[in-house]
């Protein structure tokens, strides 16, 4: 295990009261781990290829994708989300990448 | 002479048809309409069949009643869509229809196979949906002999038409079994996948606090992976379990599939759509209705009602060569049943959620926003005579389609 939290990457970096950052273009690789390092997550490239993806959706679209989009688009199956993000993949690897906390639903 | 082609004759494609056959000059334009199904269903009342307040007969009509004389209506599956072509495949025969201005209207539906094991062993046994006239059908049936025991409703994933359908089963459910005289011996459980009761944050704490004072317990944030039929139970994708003697699921809504296979839609099938101008994001001729596009408002036929003004004044606009509107706001409101003779009423679009207050409605009287009143139950009632003879012909109804914020308590 290599959880190193370097708490002063977030120095400026503003949150929601849920923990969700306010500013996602404040967001850099560094601040995804450190991030991911507070809520006990260890990235493997697995969890990288799912915040890569995050990331291209929230470049392209300003949003972040659903647990559906991830599976059928990003091609991850949601079993395998759910053990790289135990607590809700699409609300934690929305946090890890810097996003707010997904709408997705009306 | 130039073809409007309208796809899916439900509630949207059914106002289309009737308010564009006023509009345009028919020594000009033909007016196409197609859908696979000769039957109109009138979704709102499959909640009201489990229950025996309507009956299936009481919510089916001819969909060519409907349909002005001078639109050509085809039964006929939709089989392929090629926007870059502009034109369209039916099934029957075989035929294309190449169009000038193409409307999409062919709605969401639901996929309970998506779902591991919800069709397996216990689908219709003790397993039903209510979202389509067979399982409100069948679940009418098992309930009538039904002794008690834990009743689980599921919404699978969102978004899902008419989101507050789930609640005000729930509510039904509590009244029915009091009227039976059992319901000490039915427990009533939501699983959804919401981390509340409903997606707006006011409205989540006011049915929240309705689900606790009728004794209905919730499971936020459950993510359905599969149902065991075998051992009665349903798993969540972080490996919660809950029993369950009876099983209703909302399962997933995607759009036709039709849009998948021309390569129209999103991840759900539902089409990129403005939503603003309801036009279609990738083909400028192409306009979307009603639960098919991925505007993100509520699924709802009064959704596609307040759609409509807009979309026929934007394709007119686009036809004589004018810059759209943006008026579409996402207005959405929908009477809540909530059982003993009682509803609620909620507005909202996509800036403003749902507020309490009073929704005036001239000719109607005021209607409470937020609050249980006899007053919402009988306007939910009425629903049904204005769909059938008001709405779905694009008459005139006494809502304005832009949000007001008159009487709400902001
Ligand atoms: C249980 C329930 C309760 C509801 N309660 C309410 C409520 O209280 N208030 C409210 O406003 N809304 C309610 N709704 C939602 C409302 O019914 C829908 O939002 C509305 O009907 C959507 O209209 P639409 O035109 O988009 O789709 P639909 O009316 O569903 O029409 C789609 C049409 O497309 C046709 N079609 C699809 N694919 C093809 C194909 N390949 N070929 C040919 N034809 C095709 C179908 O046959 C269908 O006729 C409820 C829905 C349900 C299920």
């Amino acid at each position: 295990m290599t959880l190193t939290i370097n708490p002063e990457v977030l120095e400026g970096i503003e949150f929601d009261e849920e923990g969700f950052m306010v500013d996602a273009d404040d967001w850099t690789p560094t601040i995804g781990e450190t991030i991911a390092a507070i809520l006990e997550l260890d990235l493997t490239e697995r969890h990288w290829d799912v915040i890569n993806f995050v990331r291209q959706e929230y470049a392209d679209k300003g949003e972040a994708p659903t647990l559906r989009r991830i599976t059928k688009v990003g091609g991850i199956p949601t079993k395998e989300l759910y053990q790289l993000f135990p607590d809700g993949p699409a609300k934690i690897a929305a946090k890890v990448s810097g996003l707010a906390k997904p709408t997705g639903c009306i | 002479m130039k073809t409007l082609l309208i796809l899916g004759a439900g509630t949207g494609g059914t106002m289309v048809a009737n308010k564009m056959s006023e509009h345009l000059d028919a020594n000009e334009w033909k007016i196409i309409l197609v859908d696979k199904d000769e039957t109109h269903y009138y979704q709102p009342g499959f909640l009201f069949i489990p229950f025996e307040i309507y009956s299936p007969q009481d919510v089916v009509k001819p969909k060519r009643d409907f349909v002005p004389p001078n639109v050509e209506f085809i039964i006929s599956d939709i089989e392929m869509i090629e926007p870059e072509q502009n034109r369209v495949k039916l099934a029957k025969r075989s035929k294309w229809i190449d169009y000038d201005y193409l409307v999409v209207a062919t709605g969401s539906h639901v996929h309970p196979e998506e779902t591991e094991g919800m069709v397996n062993g216990g689908w219709y046994k003790n397993i039903f949906d209510f979202y389509t006239v067979e399982g409100a059908t069948a679940l009418s049936r098992f309930l009538k002999f039904w002794k008690g025991g834990r009743l689980v409703l599921n919404i699978t994933e969102m978004p899902i038409k008419c989101p507050v359908a789930p609640l005000e089963f729930l509510f039904l459910a509590d009244w029915y079994f009091t009227e039976r005289g059992i319901r000490d011996k039915v427990e009533l459980v939501l699983a959804t996948p919401l981390d509340g009761a409903f997606t707006k944050p006011r409205a989540s704490a006011i049915l929240g606090n309705m689900l606790e004072n009728k004794g209905i317990y919730i499971e936020p944030e459950f993510n359905i992976g599969e149902v065991d039929s075998s051992k009665q139970v349903i798993r969540s994708y972080d490996e919660r379990e809950i029993d369950y003697d009876l099983f209703v699921t909302v399962p997933t809504n995607m759009g036709a599939e039709v849009i998948e296979r021309s390569g129209m839609g999103d991840e759900l099938n539902f089409i990129p759509t403005d939503k603003h101008t309801l036009q279609s994001k990738n083909w400028e001729n192409i306009f979307i209705i009603g639960d098919a596009g991925d505007v993100p408002t509520s699924k709802a036929g009064s959704v596609a009602h307040f759609m409509l003004d807009v979309l026929i004044e934007n394709m007119q606009r686009h036809m004589e060569g004018l810059e759209l509107r943006s008026t579409f706001d996402g207005h959405a409101n929908c009477f809540i049943e909530s059982g003993f003779e009682k509803g609620i009423l909620i507005d909202f679009n996509y800036d403003v959620e749902p507020l309490p207050g009073k929704y005036p409605l001239p000719g109607f009287g005021p209607f409470s926003l937020l609050q249980e009143s006899p007053a919402n139950h009988w306007g939910k009632m009425i629903f049904r005579w204005t769909y059938w003879n008001v709405l779905l012909k694009g008459g005139e109804m006494p809502f304005e389609s832009q949000m007001s914020m008159a009487g709400k308590w902001a």
